[in-house]
């Protein structure tokens, strides 16, 4: 088969534009565990932070529209993490263990709220969802435009990125927290309360997290299923590993693990015989592969899962 | 902070385990209730489910315990040694994968060495599974929290992959593999459903409790979980590699569970032969405070809330999956209590411990 100029072009835009979409809902969720991280926290229950979000989200959006859905599914991540601070901050459970019993209990609330509202069929829901929003200009440039054809909350999560930096790396706030991060001793000697500054990292992890949960709900798939998020919050973990606890190689490790992601359609197109599954694999694989790279150059934050 | 040692059981430990049990079944019960189900009639129908008769005592919650109980006394090996092993559901599979494929072509075979051949390649399975994340950590310092959380995908997709591809059965209809040789199965136990890897896992419980507890290795093993530090600055244990022995025992131990899963339940490979057990099983070494010989009683208990939640599906109408808060309460109080009971006696000073 041998496409035109302009077919090739197409191909590559869409490719682009599915990067993008299966990059988006994980570079959220990846921006606010960067931040619980910096602070010294590894939040294995993000996973079922966006679980809820999307639950939240498909709530929210069959009731009111999308920004409501997107405001409840920030509420529900909230919620569910100030559950995960107060067990693992205040009452000093293990991390790991707690973060894996947030995600395990959300997959059960959420596939218990999801039958009793929507019964227990479970009828093809259809959500109203955010429409894709243009750019003047950039959105029909050639290759770069179908990137830039997407719905709101994909353009705030690229928006979180440099306010996120910002926050960590020029703020005062960003100073104490990284300090808690890298040493809870030296910041309390200096004043700063470990554990409300830890509060604040998780509660924002989970505004974020429940937000790439409504994201996935509202403006990709239109609808809600149990497990939905089926690990996300999982690889968006690997992701902040990947991208070196900072929100611009976070934000370089989503749009890899998206391009990854995406070669499978690439390769459909393409008509050339390989099993799926394959390219299922292939961004976790890499990712083990790159984080083996990674790390050895840069360390994670001294305290983090040290709890 | 290291986990749960569960060096010295107190009666705390024992109030606090019943204590997460009945936390999340009043948390259940009132969340039921909230949502407007008669929530006595669903515990009822739960308990019916789970032990009512000895059809469902045997042919179910014994059955579903088993792969509970291995990878629990897994997830207690590699806790125990301080590693985080997430990734039991993955080797789980791997031992399930490589079972399947032996089982398929040991026609003729007569059925002892046949049965121990399968069960030998799901060790070795669920063995290579978790050889990659200890490997990774050691010689590049990856987390095995996230390795072992990753290669749970890949093990998935390879699973679709086997049963859509070369393991796939002969007609090609379904996703799934054709059922092993009638010889490499494992014979139930008289009259029952429960097949003889409930005595195998009887067997392996006892045997760790021994590993742990009266051998040099168990010690080092013990010492490693519960201090890394004050283990390397005696010298003589390597705490990387202990730590890597015991996440690959981990694995060989999830492995065996999904081998004992194909030889002795469905006979056959197909994606959803693990309904989570990879998970549930870290509650179930947890509430047994990591105790091999407890962990018999989670297990047994776990598959009896789970087998006991799909009879409330049947009978009362809730959806099984709520079973899962109840795990998720039981694992938060267990921890809580944990840390609480282990908290020094004079006061700290704010995150003293943090």
């Amino acid at each position: 088969m041998i496409l035109s100029e302009p077919g090739i072009l197409a191909l590559v835009g869409s490719f682009g534009a599915a990067a993008v979409r299966i990059s988006s809902p994980l570079l959220i969720a990846a921006i606010g565990e960067t931040v619980v991280e910096r602070s010294g926290v590894i939040n294995l229950g993000l996973e079922g932070a966006m679980l809820a979000g999307a639950l939240a989200g498909a709530i929210g959006g069959s009731l009111e529209g999308p920004w409501f859905g997107l405001l409840l599914s920030i509420g529900a991540g909230m919620a569910l993490m100030a559950l995960f601070a107060a067990v693992t901050i205040w009452l000093r459970a293990d991390q790991i263990i707690a973060g894996t019993a947030m995600t395990l209990g959300a997959v059960g609330l959420t596939g218990g709220l999801y039958r009793l509202i929507y019964g227990a069929g479970g009828v093809g829901l259809s959500l109203p969802t955010f429409q894709a929003a243009t750019i003047p200009l950039l959105s029909s440039a050639p290759v770069l435009g179908p990137m830039l054809q997407q719905p709101a909350p994909v353009y705030l999560g690229f928006l979180s990125v440099p306010v996120v930096w910002f926050l960590l790396f020029r703020s005062r706030f960003g100073l104490a927290l990284r300090a808690v991060g890298e040493s809870p001793d030296g910041a309390r000697a200096a004043g700063i309360s470990v554990r409300w500054y830890r509060t604040w990292a998780i509660l924002f992890g989970g505004a974020m997290g429940g937000m790439a949960g409504a994201t996935l709900v509202l403006a990709q798939v239109g609808t809600f299923a149990e497990r939905m998020t089926a690990g996300r919050g999982f690889v968006a973990i690997a992701i902040v590993v990947l991208g070196r606890w900072h929100p611009f190689g976070v934000f370089a490790a989503a749009l890899l693990f998206g391009l990854l992601s995406a070669l499978q359609f690439l390769f459909q197109a393409s008509g050339i015989a390989i099993p799926y599954q394959w390219f299922l694999m292939l961004p976790y694989v890499l990712t083990l592969l790159a984080l083996a790279v990674v790390r050895r150059r840069v360390a994670a934050p001294a305290a983090l899962a040290k709890s | 902070m290291p986990i749960l040692l569960g060096t010295r059981r107190g009666i705390g430990d024992w109030i606090a385990s019943i204590g997460a049990i009945l936390a999340g079944l009043a948390i259940l019960g009132f969340g039921l209730s909230l949502a407007g189900y008669d929530a006595g009639a669903a515990l009822v129908a739960m308990w019916h489910g789970a032990f009512g008769s000895w059809y469902a005592l045997t042919s179910a919650t014994l059955v579903r315990a088993i792969p509970l109980i291995t990878i629990g006394l897994g997830i207690a090996l590699a806790f125990r040694a301080g590693v985080f092993n997430i990734g039991a559901e993955g080797q789980f599979y791997a031992g399930a994968i490589l079972a399947t494929w032996t089982g398929l072509h040991l026609q003729g075979w007569p059925r002892f060495p046949a049965v121990v051949l399968v069960l030998l390649a799901g060790v070795i399975g669920g063995g290579l599974w978790s050889l990659v994340p200890a490997w990774l950590k050691r010689r590049y310092g990856v987390l095995e929290v996230i390795s072992t959380l990753m290669l749970n995908f890949v093990a998935e997709a390879l699973t679709s992959l086997m049963v859509q591809g070369p393991l796939q059965e002969a007609r090609g209809a379904y996703p799934q593999s054709d059922l092993i040789v009638a010889g490499a199965r494992l014979p139930l136990i008289g009259g029952t459903r429960v097949h003889w890897g409930f005595v195998l896992v009887l067997f392996l419980a006892a045997l760790l409790w021994f590993l742990f507890h009266r051998t040099l290795w168990g010690f080092q093993l013990r010492a490693t979980g519960a201090s890394p530090r004050a283990a390397e600055v005696t010298g003589r244990i390597n705490v990387g590699a202990v730590g890597a022995a015991a996440l690959i025992g981990s694995g060989m131990l999830a492995g065996l569970a999904g081998s004992m899963e194909v030889s002795g339940v469905s006979y056959a490979l197909f994606q959803s032969l693990s309904p989570g057990y990879g998970f549930t099983a870290i509650a179930v070494a947890l509430l047994a405070r990591l105790d091999p010989r407890a962990i018999v009683v989670t297990g047994i208990l776990f598959a009896a809330l789970e087998t006991g939640g799909a009879g409330m599906q049947r009978d009362a109408g809730v959806p099984a999956v709520v079973v899962y808060v109840v795990e998720a309460v039981i694992i938060l109080v267990v921890l809580v209590a944990d840390a609480a009971l282990r908290r020094p006696a004079a006061p700290v000073p704010e995150g003293a411990a943090v």
